[in-house]
């Protein structure tokens, strides 16, 4: 059986159904951040005394990862602009882009974990650590989560493209919202963590 | 996809200009933290430059500026209800339990 409304749009709502998914679904992520983010409020106004981030964590290595993700994202909507103009091979450059630039934050990501439990700081140090790393923890499983999916885009999801172009430029437009959602996050736990 | 290809070439040029007023603002923000001012003042430049950021994302790479209404009314809700949350731990300080 076919799946309604993958491509056309629905006459009531304007929309086709993975679009109105997709964007319910990010809602329930800005409430699930939002509360780690009211958390993060309760525990720092509640704290006697509470590190300057940059104190603890590595500046530069953030701020480097934070232009990877911004250009992760610029990637990620090239790529969905050019599936729209139907360059298929522009697309798997842009995407291919996406997934390494993904990658590239994790590693960055690895090597800033690695260096605090080198120096015994832990998430059971300090009310800022266990902060620190659930927030970030939680944003990095984000993080692969984007590219899994975006991957499978580019490798075997990719071949919807040759019986339905609209319907896979569709996916890869939904699966950008969440990689963009992702980078939307991170814009705000960089300053939350790092330089406040 | 209905978009022609003309307007997804004024799209292009749009990305890149967010793009680099994204970097330039990246920038902003790590020099502001590095003058050190007094915490109330750099939590309000800090969280006014994130939002721009978030903004020109939302609005450009998410496409939000041109959305249905339905989106519209979902992430109306959705913002209220981020904004209740944030606001929970303001409730503490009317807390008289303890006291």
């Amino acid at each position: 059986m076919e799946i309604p409304y993958t491509v056309s749009t629905r006459q009531d709502t304007g929309l086709n159904n993975g679009k109105i998914g997709i964007w319910l679904f990010l809602a329930s992520e800005v409430m699930l951040f939002g509360a780690l983010f009211a958390t993060y409020i309760l525990l720092r106004v509640g704290a006697p005394t509470w590190p300057h981030g940059s104190s603890i964590l590595n500046v530069p290595m953030a701020t480097f990862n934070t232009v990877v993700l911004i250009t992760s994202s610029v990637t990620m909507v090239m790529a969905w602009a050019s599936l729209a103009r139907r360059r298929f091979g522009t697309f798997r450059l842009y995407q291919g882009a996406t997934v390494l630039l993904g990658g590239v934050f994790l590693v960055v990501k690895y090597f800033e974990y690695t260096a605090k439990f080198h120096h015994e700081l832990f998430p059971k140090t300090n009310t800022f650590l266990a902060i620190y790393f659930t927030m970030t923890g939680l944003h990095m499983l984000h993080v692969m989560g984007g590219m899994v999916v975006n991957a499978w885009l580019l490798g075997p999801g990719s071949k919807l493209y040759k019986t339905n172009p609209e319907w896979f430029t569709n996916r890869v437009e939904n699966s950008g919202l969440f990689w963009h959602f992702v980078d939307l996050v991170w814009i705000f736990l960089f300053p939350v963590l790092y330089l406040l | 996809m209905s978009d022609h290809s003309a307007d997804i070439d004024k799209h292009v040029r749009i990305y890149i200009l967010v793009f680099v007023s994204l970097m330039v603002l990246t920038l902003v923000t790590v020099a502001v933290s590095y003058l050190h001012l007094p915490l109330p003042m750099a939590v309000g430049v800090a969280l006014l430059i994130a939002s721009i950021k978030g903004t020109l994302v939302a609005c450009y790479f998410m496409h939000l500026i041109s959305e249905k209404r339905l989106i519209y009314t979902v992430l109306g809700l959705t913002v209220f209800l981020f904004l209740v949350l944030l606001l929970v731990p303001v409730f503490t300080v009317a807390d008289k339990v303890g006291s």
